[in-house]
């Protein structure tokens, strides 16, 4: 793949992170609170994209990781009074620890059947918030959970400093995906998507880049599970619903699988269209349905594939033979 | 032993409704390899129509079949539009079935409004067999008989005649099937449409025993799929097997572990799936 | 030209000085807030919520003590989450004054962390979670409706004393809703010398309750079921196919039989008797007008969910006037909105307990046909009822909320 040069690359995302790291003074605060929201949704989209994008796994699971983050803060803050920094090593942990078990399952299914797997291990998940009452308050959740309390001179209550803290978190995730997708590792799993034998034939574990992409997917997602449970204050059984799950792959499939910022993206429209038309139009569900099919039909590679491929139009490219 | 009887026919009867539903699902899967998220949606708007068919004329019979036919046209519009050309593609098919179902539920809402219902019954389906201290409701008695006419008519139509061979061929090799000059378009949208008419007369069925209301499609998709996993996706025998099996699963565990009785539907399915990732009666 | 303009704006100013009226008059509507599912599985509780408030406020010309009304719909979608970024919205953005609405317990524990938080007044017409008012109480939180608890202790005296059933076996919902109904049924049935003799609990969305119908104990004289929604629609016609009813009478919680569902039931649900805060079929010229008028205006006859939101509406009402619509203040406001006395709205006389849940009437209701339609005819009415019953509040709140497992099931 060719596009534009590494240098003008760049220039997009400097300019939003430019616009994020500026907008707050500027921002009404519901706007605010939706923009945290997207960027902790977007952590959610880009861990998963580690999966889909990456490795061509479509996981209709993905609300157990965020689950498992979101209900470490809440059992561990509401029974033992735990700081954020025993949280969140707690929650990443066991998201981990949970993407490992169902990894183990999963990955013994391709195609269709992986993607039913990881949606009956869902909702077993979900089961498990849902019923086990003791730990988890069942079907009441967990609410009053309080903002986290890290070591800076102001305190994460306000909107404003919450939004910083939620992009600081965000960059975070993005800087690890980015990393793991640019080193050679994240290089072999593009090579698994395109062609396991291929890769086999050549020496690499291939199970193995499977097995570990799944789980540090589920990491990422449980650090984004931290941050809603922090960011709503509550933790509840729907936030492993299936229809989570499913909102994340549009989020993904929206953004553009494989570009980490495309999910990203997704993750703000979704977030921005749910709220934003559900104040204009009772019927928001008839427009959302509709977004997940003109994404298929319009845009199957996702708006910055289609923006890569219309700029690798418009530039006098070299001839290149059809894939 | 009174308990054994009952639980077993109440887990057939359930497994019963779930075959009517589940039977088009794997069909479809099979044939096109198409998840079908909308699947649900069939069922529901399947009951909606078939209530105002009755609340019109009165006839259950007429509910069934217009209820049917309508959404199996309705399908085959559907496949035709949109899912024809997603074939291999799960990620795709997710999302457009899901963006359907969102968009059926909506429109049924704004026609139907959202208030609950049961689809009447006609006498002679009401009331039970009772022998000594056992009752065997009549409606659940019909649900067993009409998944058992179904059942036999799906496999002899299968196994038996030239359009069965030619499906057959169709989801054990499509392109060898297009090949030997069967017109694999048309037989798709044949099997996509008898999916739907499944569903949707399940819908009607269903109707008069577990009501027709709003969400009543996302609660029973979980269940048809867990049927079809659990079976195998793209075999008839699978969802029968795998519908007796989640039925009496699901009666079963409930009466013996009702704390755990999302467990005993689940989990059985991921230890199945670990072991045999395709389904009991399922091929990769 | 310029100078008539001149003197044209000081003469209007001098007359709009001369004729304003009090200086609230000024400040635009007072903005409600109202957060309910209006898609998805529940949609038509939210609108027959929304039914109730609206219909209300058309009743007073959309106006509250002299200032126009602004409700601001938001629909949750059943979910926690999305109320929760709901309520953000119209409090940062739509700059609301109060805010009413709610369906289901959870969701009412997830925002009133934030209410408090926000320190603006919330209404809760409809959601009933005990501990609410109880052992979590929350300072703007202004609960208009019940606690789940509430009908179920009358009733537990009234099913051993009047009705005279000693053994009664129980199915009911398993979710916090369904322990509190069946606890406070539980706790006064027992004391009054009834036994509980077997504790069933279906999942939500339970959709074949024959598992459930066939292990339910031959001896009781009675079954005590507790059904929601569309489990209500299912578990009446499911329970006389078991050849249950013809045997074992049919009791059960308010929402069982309630009239949300009542007119899609048929013959199966006759007899059932169950408590609760309302009746549509209440024997008051109040209710009958409210019956009469909302079913002119929605085609239905009015469920608890239109009547405590219709009380509801007037709640703000009273309050707004008790403080000459000074509802920028918010303490103000919240104190007014805890003091109003309602003595004659549909379902009753209303007030605040000290701990601010209502006391009011609990109705025991048998359902009954009347000119073809079902109907909940009220066979005995409970008046003043408040959510300690009869016992002294702190001697009840030593005891744990009732769960799954308290009361223990002594006799099972």
């Amino acid at each position: 793949m060719s596009g534009p040069a590494p240098a003008n690359r760049l220039v997009v995302p400097v300019v939003v992170l430019a616009v994020l790291l500026a907008a707050p003074p500027f921002l009404s605060s519901y706007v605010l609170t939706l923009l945290t929201q997207s960027l902790i949704y977007a952590i959610v989209a880009m861990s998963l994209d580690l999966l889909l994008g990456y490795l061509g796994l479509p996981s209709l699971g993905h609300a157990a990781y965020l689950g498992v983050g979101a209900y470490s803060v809440g059992i561990l803050t509401s029974r033992y009074g735990a700081g954020f920094g025993t949280v969140l090593p707690v929650g990443v942990g066991l998201a981990l620890i949970l993407a490992a078990v169902f990894g183990l399952l999963a990955l013994r299914a391709t195609g269709v059947y992986f993607l039913m797997i990881t949606l009956a291990l869902g909702m077993v998940a979900w089961g498990l918030a849902y019923r086990w009452v003791s730990l988890t308050q069942g079907d009441n959740g967990i609410s009053g959970l309080p903002r986290p309390d890290v070591p800076l001179p102001w305190s994460l209550a306000g909107a404003i400093p919450f939004y910083y803290f939620a992009l600081a978190g965000f960059l975070l995730a993005l800087g690890v995906l980015w990393l793991i997708v640019h080193s050679p590792f994240g290089m072999s799993l593009v090579g698994v998507r395109e062609s396991e034998t291929r890769m086999r034939t050549l020496g690499y574990h291939v199970w193995l880049h499977k097995y570990l992409g799944f789980v540090i997917s589920g990491g990422v997602a449980g650090f984004g599970g931290v941050l809603w449970a922090y960011y709503n204050g509550f933790v509840g059984p729907t936030d492993l619903d299936l229809s989570t799950s499913v909102e994340v792959l549009l989020m993904v499939a929206l953004g553009g699988r494989a570009t980490l910022l495309g999910p990203a993206l997704g993750a703000g429209i979704i977030v921005f269209l749910k709220n934003l038309v559900s104040v204009y139009t009772q019927r928001w569900l008839l427009i959302l349905g509709a977004a997940y099919i003109g994404t298929i039909v319009y845009a199957p590679e996702g708006i910055v594939g289609a923006v890569r491929r219309l700029s690798e139009a418009t530039e006098p490219a070299p001839a290149r033979p059809e894939a | 032993m009174d308990f054994w009887i009952s639980q077993v026919f109440n887990g057939i009867s359930y497994g019963a409704l779930l075959f009517l539903l589940a039977g088009g699902l794997t069909l479809i899967f099979g044939m096109m390899r198409i998840i079908n998220l909308t699947h649900g949606s069939y069922f529901l708007l399947g009951g909606y129509v078939g209530l105002t068919v009755i609340w019109r004329t009165g006839s259950f019979p007429l509910a069934i079949l217009v209820g049917a036919v309508a959404i199996a046209v309705l399908g085959v519009v559907q496949w035709r539009l949109f899912l024809h050309r997603l074939a291999g593609e799960e990620l795709g098919q997710v999302l457009t079935t899901v963006g359907f179902a969102l968009i059926f539920q909506d429109l049924a809402l704004v026609i139907w409004g959202g208030e609950p219902y049961t689809i009447p019954a006609p006498a002679a389906l009401t009331g039970a067999f009772n022998t000594g201290t056992l009752y065997f409701p009549v409606y659940r008695v019909f649900m067993i008989g009409v998944a058992a006419v179904v059942a036999v008519v799906l496999w002899f139509v299968l196994e038996r005649t030239r359009v069965g061979a030619m499906m057959r061929a169709t989801v054990d090799d499509a392109e060898m099937a297009g090949g030997v000059g069967i017109d694999v378009r048309r037989i798709s949208m044949g099997v996509f449409a008898l999916g739907a008419l499944l569903a949707a007369g399940a819908g009607v069925v269903g109707g008069a025993f577990v009501g027709v209301y709003p969400g009543a499609d996302f609660e029973i998709l979980p269940y048809a799929f867990v049927v079809v996993i659990v079976g195998g996706m793209g075999s008839l025998r699978g969802a029968l097997i795998g519908s007796l099996l989640v039925g009496l699963l699901d009666n079963f565990g409930k009466a013996l572990f009702p704390e755990f009785s999302y467990f005993t539907l689940f989990a059985p399915m991921a230890a199945i799936l670990a072991i045999r990732p395709t389904g009991l009666f399922g091929r990769a | 030209m310029g100078k008539k303009l001149t003197l044209g704006v000081v003469a209007a100013l001098v007359l709009a000085v001369a004729a304003a009226p009090p200086a609230w008059a000024q400040k635009g509507p007072i903005k409600i807030g109202f957060i309910a599912p209006m898609t998805g599985g529940a949609a038509q509780v939210g609108k027959d919520m929304l039914n109730g408030l609206m219909m209300y406020l058309a009743e007073r010309g959309n106006e509250i003590a002299g200032r126009k009304v602004e409700v601001i719909v938001e629909d949750n979608q059943g979910s926690p989450a999305v109320a929760l970024t709901k309520l953000r919205k119209l409090v940062e953005s739509d700059k609301v004054h109060v805010l009413t609405g709610g369906l289901f317990a959870h969701v009412g524990y997830a925002l009133a962390p934030k209410v408090d938080e926000y320190k603006i007044p919330m209404l809760y017409p409809v959601m009933a979670a005990d501990d609410l008012t109880q052992r979590k109480p929350s300072k703007w939180v202004v609960r208009t409706g019940w606690t789940s608890s509430q009908p179920s202790h009358p009733f537990g005296e009234y099913v051993a004393k009047t009705l005279g059933y000693k053994k009664v076996a129980v199915i009911a919902m398993d979710y916090a809703f369904g322990y509190e109904v069946v606890g406070g049924f539980q706790k006064t049935f027992e004391e009054n010398g009834g036994r509980v003799i077997q504790k069933l609990w279906a999942p939500i969305g339970t959709t074949d309750f024959a598992p459930y119908l066939s292990q339910i104990k031959r001896d009781a004289d009675a079954v005590f079921a507790l059904m929601v929604a569309v489990s209500s629609l299912r578990f009446p016609k499911q329970y006389e196919d078991s050849g249950l009813k013809a045997k074992i009478p049919l009791i059960g919680g308010g929402t069982t039989f309630d009239e949300f569902v009542l007119p899609s039931l048929g013959d199966e649900a006759l007899g059932g008797v169950s408590p609760l805060i309302y009746s549509a079929a209440i024997d008051t010229p109040i209710n009958k007008r409210f019956v009469k008028e909302y079913r002119a205006k929605y085609g239905k006859v009015p469920s608890y969910y239109s009547e405590t939101n219709y009380t509801a509406g007037r709640w703000i009402d009273e309050a707004a006037k008790a403080i000459k619509g000074d509802v920028e203040n918010r303490e103000k406001f919240l104190a007014a909105l805890r003091k109003v006395e309602i003595p004659d709205a549909p379902r009753g006389p209303i007030k605040l307990d000290s701990r601010g849940n209502p006391i009011q009437t609990i109705y025991i209701r048998k359902v009954e046909r009347k000119d073809g339609e079902l109907w909940n005819t009220v066979v005995k009415t409970y008046p003043a009822v408040s959510q300690f019953w009869t016992y002294k509040p702190e001697q009840f709140l030593k005891d744990p909320v009732y769960s799954r497992d308290f009361p223990p099931c002594k006799y099972c």
